[in-house]
C-alpha cells in the first residue's frame, strides 16, 4: 500500500463510557460500538451492516445443517442495541438477507421480530448484493443509498478515496499478534475519512484487513476498531497482521 | 523351533510346509495356533512384538483356504480383508505377502487399495474384486458408503486388522468398529482376526475386535507369540550430569553423535517437531564423518519424507531423526540403535519405538535414553525398570463418540436404505457402542438428517429421507457423493505450505514443506526458526502460505513450548513418583540429581508416593505456590487455569502460571501462606468451576471444530462460501459454537465436543483422580526461598506461550502500543 509511505497520521479517538470508540468520520462525530454497531450522534442514527440472516438455511437448502439460529441470534443482538441506544433510526446497511429467498424462510417468529424493530424505530433497508430485491413483505424504507450528517451510507464501498462513505460489504477482520499469542476480531477500518464497518451477522465470515480487497480505500494506514468483549480496542495499523 | 515342525504336519498342508522347508524355516507356534483357529471358524488376537512373523501369522489361515479352495465357475468376491492403520504398511504388506504367493505359485490376487492408488486400479478392483485387499480404515468406511456394498463384500470370510494397538482407542477406532459391524451383517460367517503389539491389557482390545452381540461375548480367542529377547536400555549419563531444566538434550548431542557413529543405523526419537528440527541441525553441526544422517517428521513435504523412507529401506541411511511418524511402520531390518531423546512419556509407546530396531527375535533389541532435564532423568528410569519388568500402561476401553456414529450412519444411507430397528441392532454389536443407548441414537439419526435442532424449520431440507416402507436414504446422489468425499476421522488440522518468498514483493516461490496452522502462530515476522533441517528467517504469511527466506549463520529463536504433545501415561508418572519418593532408590540415579533430591529433602520436604507436595515461597515481588501431581501438562493447565480462578476468589490475586508434566507454578501479589490448600484443591472445582471455565475456552471450540468436521455439519471441502471476486472469507466454526451455545446447549455436538474435550484436551478424568487421591494428603511445606524442585519449573516462566487465551489482553496490549505510538 503506498499510503504507508506518507508520514504517520496520529487519529483521534477516545473510548466512550459505553465501551465503544468516539471519533470523526470526516466531520461527523460517531461512535463505533462494542456491537459492531455505528452510531452518527448528530442523526441519533444506528448503523448495521450484512446481517446476512438466513444464513444458516441457506445452507441446509444445500445439505449442510447449520443450526437455524442465526436470524434469532442476530436480530436479539439488534433488538439490545436498539434498546441501549434508543435511535430514530436504524439503517441495515445491505446484505440483510443472505439470499433472495431468505425473507421466504425467516420463521413466523423471526418475522414478528423484525416487525416489533420496525415499530419501535425508523427501518431503512439499504440494499446489497445479497439482497437486491430488498424486503418483500417486512416492513421498512428502501433505498441505495442515504446522505445524512454529511456522510454516505452505502453498501459496497467505491473504489477510490470516498471522503464521508460508509460502507459494509468486505466484512473486515483484524487479525493482530502479540507476544501471547494471535487474536482475530471483526473490526471497524478508518482512515478518518471514510469508514468500512464490520458485519454485524452471526454467521457472518471475516475477511482480514490486510487483503487486497481493502487496497486503495484509504488515503493513510487506516485505524481499526476491533471489537473486543464488551469494548472496542483502537489498533494500529502496524499491529494487524495478515492470514 | 524345530520340535515344532512335526506336530505342524497335519495344520500346514504340504505345499506350504514344503516352502517353510526350502527357506530353511519351521512354522512357529503362533502361527501353527492361527491356522487352526482358521480352521476352527474362531476370532482370534495374535499378541507378538515384532519381528515374531506376525503378519505372515495373520495371513496364513486365508492363503491355505485360497489354495485349497475349488475353482469357481462364477467370480468371486473378496476373500480376506486387511486394514492397516498406515498407508506405507498397506503397500507394503502387499509386497511381502507377494513372496510366498508367487514362491508357491498360489492362485491367489492380493492388491492394495490406498487414498494413493490410480483410478484405473480402483475401477478394475470394483468390478473384478482381488482375493485379498490390502487397505485402510479410511478407505473400508468409503466402501461401506457405497451402493452395491452389500453385494460387494457377501464372500468375504476373514477381516484381518493389523497394529489394533494403535488404532483401537481412537475416533478411527470408533469408525472402524462400525465398519467392521457392517461387514458381519453383509458376511454372517465372516471372521475377525486382529494383530497387535504387546499391551497392558489384551482383554481391552479382544472386546474391541470382537461382535458384542450378547451370545458371542469373548468369541475372540487370545494367541500369544513368543516374547523375545527383553531389550537392553541403556541411559546417556552427558559429560557425567543432568541439565536442571531444558528439553532439547543438547549437552548431549556429542555423546549421541557417538552413539550413531557405533551404530550400524540408528533411528533417534524425539517428542515434536521443533525438538527433531534442533537435534538434526545440532547433529549436522558436528558432522565431520559426514554420515548420512536424515530427518523425518510430520510438518515435511510428503514427497521428502517418502525419500527418507526409500534411502532407510535401501540401507543407506545411518541415522534418522524422527517424530512419531515412524513409531509404527514398514521393517527396516538393518535398525540396531534405537536413541530416545528426551522423555518417553509412557511405557508402550517407549516399547513399540525399541521394536524398531533389530527384527530378529533372539537378539535383544538396543535403546538408549537421553533424558534433556532431571525430571526427565527419573522418567527415563521409571519407564527403564518398567520395561524390564515388562509392565506397560494400558489404554482404557473407549465408548465410541456420537460424531463419529454420525458420519458412519450417514454413510450407510448412502449405500443402502436402512430400518432404524435392525441398524440399532447391528450398532450395537461394535465394541465401542455396545452401550449406546436408544435415545441417543436415535438423536444421531435425527441429527444426519435435519441437523438435531429443537427448531424444526429444516425438515424440508432433510438429508436422509423415509421412504415408503419406513426405510431411511440419502435424499439424492449430490448428498451421497458429497458425503463420500468427506468420509474419515482423521483431522488434520489447518496447514500451511512453507515457500522461499521471491523479489521484494515476497511472492510464494519453491514449496520446502507444511506446517500447522499453530506453529505460525508462535512466530513473527522476522523471527528466525528451524524447518526441515536449515534456518529460515520468516518474512509474511499470505493466505496458506508460509514465506520465509534463508537465514545463513543466524541462531535459530528456539521455540520454547518444548513440551511433548503426549501426555506423561498415569502408569509412569505413578512410577516416577514412587521412585522419586523412595529413598532407597535413589542410589541408582547419577549423583547430580542425586543430591538435588537430597537437598530438597533438606530444604523442603520429599513425601510419600500418595501425598502432594505443595510449597509456597516468596520470590521477588510475587508469592509463589508449587506443587507436583505428575499428571501431565494437560492435567495440569486444566489444574492451574482452576487454582487461578480460586484463588482470586481468596483474594490472593494471582498473576499468572506456568506448567510442565509434572509441576504447577502459580503466582500471586499477596502472600498464599494462610490459605486453605485442602479447600484450595477441593474436588467440587470439577463442578461449575471447570463448565464455566471450559465453555469458554479455545479448546472447546477446538474440539468443537472436530465434531463438526467428523459429524458432517461442516465439510472438509467446502464447496459453499461465495468467493466473491476472488477473495477469501474465513467462515469459522467459532461462530457456529457461539450461536449453537446461547440457543441450544444440549446440542448432540456439544455434547461430543464437551466429551472430547474433557478426555484429549484437559484431561479431566486425571485431574478428578489426582484431586481424589491427595485428599487429605497435601503436604505443605512453607518456605523461605524457592527449592531444588521448583527450579525447573520456574526456569519455564517466561518461556510459554499460550494461543488461543487472552485474548483481551492481545487487544489491550496493541491498544497501548498504539497510545505510546500517539504520545511518542
Amino acid at each position: 500500500m503506498s499510503a504507508l509511505a506518507q508520514p504517520r497520521h496520529v487519529y483521534d479517538w477516545s473510548p466512550s463510557p459505553c465501551g465503544g470508540l468516539r471519533t470523526t468520520l470526516s466531520g461527523a462525530a460517531v461512535i463505533f460500538r462494542a456491537s459492531g454497531a455505528l452510531w452518527i450522534e448528530a442523526e441519533r442514527m444506528l448503523v448495521v451492516a450484512d446481517l446476512h440472516l438466513e444464513k444458516g438455511s441457506a445452507y441446509a437448502a444445500r445439505g449442510q445443517m447449520l443450526p437455524p439460529y442465526d436470524t434469532r441470534d442476530t436480530l436479539r443482538r439488534l433488538s439490545t442495541e436498539i434498546a441501549a441506544t434508543r435511535p430514530s433510526a436504524v439503517v441495515l446497511l445491505g446484505d440483510t438477507f443472505h439470499d433472495r429467498a431468505s425473507e421466504d424462510r425467516l420463521a413466523a417468529d423471526d418475522a414478528e421480530q423484525l416487525r416489533t424493530l420496525a415499530g419501535l424505530t425508523r427501518l431503512i433497508w439499504v440494499i446489497g448484493n445479497h439482497d437486491a430485491d430488498g424486503p418483500r413483505a417486512l416492513p421498512g424504507e428502501v433505498a441505495d443509498e442515504l446522505n445524512v450528517a454529511g456522510l454516505l451510507l452505502r453498501h459496497e464501498p467505491q473504489a477510490g478515496l470516498q471522503p464521508g462513505e460508509v460502507a459494509g460489504h468486505l466484512h473486515p477482520c483484524a487479525k493482530v499478534t502479540a507476544s501471547r499469542g494471535t487474536v482475530r476480531r471483526r473490526c471497524f477500518v478508518t482512515d478518518g475519512e471514510r469508514l468500512v464497518v464490520p458485519a454485524f451477522g452471526a454467521f457472518a465470515g471475516g475477511l482480514n484487513v490486510r487483503d487486497p480487497a481493502f487496497c486503495g480505500l484509504f488515503a493513510r494506514p487506516p485505524l481499526c476498531g476491533a471489537l473486543g468483549t464488551g469494548r472496542v480496542h483502537a489498533v494500529g495499523w502496524r499491529s494487524v497482521v495478515g492470514d | 523351533m524345530a520340535e515344532d515342525a512335526g506336530a505342524a504336519l497335519p495344520l500346514l498342508p504340504p505345499r506350504f510346509a514344503d516352502w517353510f522347508a526350502a527357506r530353511g524355516w519351521s512354522a512357529r507356534a503362533h502361527q501353527l495356533e492361527m491356522i487352526s483357529k482358521g480352521r476352527a471358524g474362531r476370532d482370534a488376537l495374535l499378541i507378538a512384538p515384532t519381528g515374531g512373523g506376525k503378519t505372515l501369522a495373520g495371513f496364513l489361515p486365508s492363503l491355505i483356504e485360497l489354495a485349497e479352495r475349488p475353482k469357481a465357475n462364477a467370480p468371486r468376491g473378496i476373500h480376506t480383508l486387511y486394514i492397516s492403520p498406515l498407508k506405507a504398511l498397506a503397500v507394503d504388506v502387499e509386497r511381502n505377502l507377494m513372496a510366498p504367493i508367487l514362491q508357491m505359485g498360489l492362485p491367489i490376487v492380493a492388491e492394495s487399495r490406498t487414498g494413493d492408488t490410480g483410478l484405473a486400479r480402483r475401477q478394475r478392483q470394483r468390478v473384478k474384486p482381488p482375493d485379498i485387499l490390502l487397505t485402510t480404515p479410511e478407505q473400508l468406511a468409503l466402501f461401506c458408503a457405497w451402493e452395491g456394498a452389500r453385494l460387494y463384500f457377501e464372500d468375504l470370510a476373514c477381516v484381518i486388522v493389523d497394529e489394533i494397538h494403535a488404532i483401537h482407542a481412537s475416533k478411527r477406532g470408533d469408525l472402524l468398529a462400525l465398519d467392521l459391524a457392517r461387514l458381519q451383517t453383509f458376511a454372517p460367517k465372516m471372521r475377525r482376526v486382529g494383530l497387535s503389539a504387546t499391551v497392558d491389557d489384551p482383554d481391552v482390545i479382544r472386546r474391541w475386535l470382537g461382535c458384542a452381540a450378547p451370545e458371542l461375548e469373548n468369541k475372540v480367542d487370545l494367541v500369544r507369540g513368543p516374547g523375545g529377547a527383553a531389550p537392553i536400555v541403556d541411559m546417556l549419563l552427558a559429560q557425567g550430569r543432568v541439565p536442571w531444566a531444558g528439553h532439547t538434550a543438547q549437552h548431549a548431542m556429542p555423546e549421541v553423535y557417538e552413539a550413531i557413529k557405533q551404530a550400524r543405523t540408528a533411528l533417534v526419537f524425539v517428542n515434536t517437531r521443533f525438538q527433531a528440527e534442533f537435534a538434526f541441525q545440532e547433529l549436522w553441526k558436528m558432522n565431520d564423518d559426514d554420515l548420512p544422517i536424515a530427518l523425518h517428521h510430520g510438518s515435511l513435504a510428503a514427497e521428502q519424507r517418502r525419500k527418507v523412507e526409500a534411502a532407510m529401506a535401501r540401507g543407506e541411511l545411518r541415522a534418522v531423526v524422527c517424530t512419531s511418524t515412524l513409531d509404527l511402520g514398514i521393517d527396516w531390518g538393518d535398525v540396531d540403535l534405537v536413541i530416545q531423546l528426551a522423555s518417553p512419556k509412557g511405557a508402550s509407546r517407549m516399547v513399540q519405538r525399541i521394536g524398531r530396531a533389530n527384527h530378529r527375535l533372539d537378539e535383544p533389541s538396543r535403546a538408549l535414553f537421553v533424558p534433556a532435564n532431571r525430571f526427565e532423568m527419573l522418567e527415563c528410569q521409571a519407564a527403564r525398570e518398567a520395561i524390564a519388568e515388562n509392565r506397560f500402561d494400558g489404554d482404557a476401553a473407549r465408548t465410541g463418540a456420537l460424531d463419529v456414529l454420525a458420519q458412519h450412519v450417514m454413510g450407510c444411507a448412502c449405500s443402502e436404505p436402512f430400518d432404524l430397528l435392525k441398524f440399532y441392532d447391528e450398532i450395537v454389536t461394535a465394541g465401542p457402542y455396545r452401550d449406546l443407548a436408544w435415545e441417543d441414537f436415535e438423536q444421531v439419526v435425527d441429527f444426519v438428517s435435519t441437523g438435531g435442532y429443537a427448531l424444526k424449520t429444516y425438515d424440508r431440507f432433510r438429508r436422509i429421507v423415509k421412504d415408503q416402507e419406513g426405510r431411511w436414504r440419502v435424499r439424492d446422489q449430490a448428498t451421497a457423493q458429497r458425503h463420500r468425499m468427506n468420509v474419515g476421522a482423521i483431522l488434520s488440522p489447518a496447514v500451511l505450505a512453507v515457500r522461499i518468498a521471491m523479489g521484494k514483493r515476497l511472492t510464494g516461490g519453491r514449496k520446502i514443506g507444511e506446517v500447522e496452522e499453530g506453529y505460525v502462530e508462535m512466530l513473527e515476522p522476522g523471527d528466525t526458526f528451524i524447518f526441515a533441517g536449515q534456518v529460515w528467517s520468516l518474512m509474511a504469511v499470505t493466505g496458506m502460505d508460509v514465506l520465509v527466506r534463508p537465514a545463513m549463520g543466524k541462531d535459530p529463536k528456539m521455540p520454547s513450548w518444548g513440551g511433548s504433545k503426549f501426555a506423561l501415561s498415569t502408569f509412569l508418572a505413578k512410577r516416577v513418583r514412587e521412585l522419586m519418593f523412595d529413598e532407597s532408590h535413589w542410589k541408582v540415579l547419577p549423583n547430580d540429581v542425586r543430591e538435588w533430591l537430597e537437598i530438597q529433602k533438606d530444604r523442603s520436604l520429599i513425601v510419600k508416593e500418595e501425598e502432594l507436595l505443595l510449597e509456597t515461597f516468596p520470590r521477588g515481588k510475587r508469592n509463589f505456590i508449587v506443587c507436583y501431581p505428575f499428571e501431565g501438562r494437560l492435567a495440569h493447565t486444566t489444574l492451574a487455569m482452576l487454582l487461578t480462578r480460586r484463588l482470586e476468589r481468596m483474594g490472593a490475586a494471582p498473576l499468572g502460571f506456568v506448567c510442565n508434566d509434572y509441576a504447577v507454578a502459580v503466582w500471586a501479589l499477596n502472600p498464599l501462606d494462610g490459605l486453605d490448600f485442602d479447600e484450595l484443591f477441593a474436588e467440587d472445582m470439577l463442578g461449575d468451576d471447570l463448565e464455566s471455565w471450559l465453555s469458554d475456552s479455545f479448546m472447546m471450540k477446538r474440539a468443537f471444530k472436530g465434531c463438526a468436521i467428523i459429524s458432517g455439519l461442516i465439510e472438509r471441502r467446502f464447496p459453499g462460501e461465495q468467493q466473491k471476486s476472488g477473495r477469501q472469507v474465513t467462515f469459522s466454526t467459532d461462530l457456529i459454537y457461539d450461536v449453537l451455545r446461547r440457543h441450544q446447549p444440549d446440542h448432540l455436538l456439544l455434547r461430543c465436543a464437551r466429551e472430547d474435550a474433557a478426555t484429549g484436551l484437559v484431561d479431566v478424568a486425571r485431574l478428578g483422580q489426582l484431586l481424589a487421591r491427595i485428599k487429605g494428603k497435601i503436604r505443605h511445606a512453607a518456605l523461605d526461598h524457592l527449592s531444588p524442585f521448583s527450579v525447573p519449573i520456574l526456569l519455564e516462566i517466561g518461556k510459554e506461550r499460550t494461543p488461543g487465551a487472552a485474548g483481551e489482553m492481545i487487544l489491550a496490549e496493541a491498544e497501548s502500543d498504539l497510545i505510546a505510538e500517539a504520545i511518542a
